[in-house]
């Protein structure tokens, strides 16, 4: 990654215009051209430093549900969980933490009702507790990473 | 790391509405827009209808929040963010908002939440997502937490993540 591109990590993490040629109307300010830009955003996925480019949408604000749950999970049995709650697909997001609560995930559904039950799914299903632990009030969003 | 000014106020009452053509938008562009000189009349393309009609919708769900941004997001492990603590804290319940965005001030925090207690192992009730290149960054990092709770900070626990075991983002279909 060379100083363009920790430019445009830095400078498109958010404001991506909608316009005809978005593309065109931020390549000015960042030195390049249209095409440079895009070859760049290209190369920038495909290594994987960018993980998407596009709409973060609200996912509560789409009419469905998320939560943050977490488990404790022994060791010698922490693989055989992981792999049958990352078999629903409703777990968007899953994360191994170094804690006795050790196995945290994020259900996305696409009804509030639906949170409830995918739980208690994955209660019986692993014969583990459940922890829900939803949002109750949000008070930051908003960082941005510098490369 | 630096952090955009506003804070984002919880919003209550019904989801906005969505129509069919707004969900087909979504859908077709969840997974990011295309890198094409007009990226919006491409998605128009896909949908058989205007691009107009694509940029309006698009603006619309902007400016009602249902998008929060649109941009780039970085995977920040590749850039050099390795390090990542979720900080939690249990703090007096009558004092969790004014904590809450305090702490969500802090230019490292990049998502502070109240969240349920589960009594007794469980004490936590205020989760802050803290990054840094490495522990000894985090940890200092949330020595500043501490320092800012003072008395309030009845105590808290550092959880670092160690695998990511999936990471799909959200769908909808």
């Amino acid at each position: 990654m060379d100083a363009i591109d920790r430019h445009i990590v830095n400078d498109l993490q958010g404001g991506f215009p909608i316009c005809e040629r978005p593309y065109a109307a931020i390549s000015a300010r960042l030195g390049l051209s249209e095409a440079d830009l895009i070859r760049r955003l290209d190369a920038l996925l495909d290594r994987g430093t960018l993980t998407r480019f596009g709409p973060m949408y609200h996912a509560e604000r789409l009419g469905g549900a998320l939560t943050l749950a977490a488990m404790k999970i022994p060791a010698g049995d922490f693989e055989r969980v992981a792999e049958i709650v990352n078999g629903f697909p409703e777990v968007a997001h899953n994360y191994a933490r170094e804690h006795a609560f050790n196995l945290w995930f994020v259900l996305a559904t696409e009804t509030p009702e639906r949170i409830a039950e995918v739980l208690a799914q994955i209660g019986t299903v692993t014969g583990y507790p459940v922890y829900n632990m939803p949002k109750l009030e949000e008070y930051f969003v908003g960082l941005r990473f510098e490369a | 790391m630096s952090t955009a000014p506003a804070l984002r106020e919880q919003r209550t009452g019904a989801a906005p509405v969505l129509d069919a053509l707004d969900r087909r938008i979504i859908v077709a562009t969840q997974e990011g827009l295309p890198r094409a000189s007009r990226p919006y009349h491409v998605i128009a393309g896909q949908l058989q209808i205007s691009a107009e009609e694509v940029m309006a919708r698009l603006q619309r769900m902007l400016d009602a929040g249902i998008i929060r941004r649109i941009g780039a997001v970085p995977n920040h492990y590749a850039l050099g963010y390795r390090a990542n603590g979720m900080s939690v804290w249990d703090v007096p319940d009558g004092r969790v908002r004014e904590l809450g965005n305090r702490i969500g001030e802090l230019d490292f925090v990049s998502h502070c939440y109240h969240r349920p207690r589960h009594l007794p192992e469980w004490p936590y009730n205020l989760f802050a997502m803290v990054h840094g290149r490495d522990r000894p960054e985090v940890e200092a990092k949330a020595a500043r937490i501490a320092t800012l709770l003072g008395t309030a900070d009845h105590g808290h626990a550092l959880l670092y993540s160690t695998r990511i075991l999936k990471k799909t983002g959200l769908r909808i279909s």
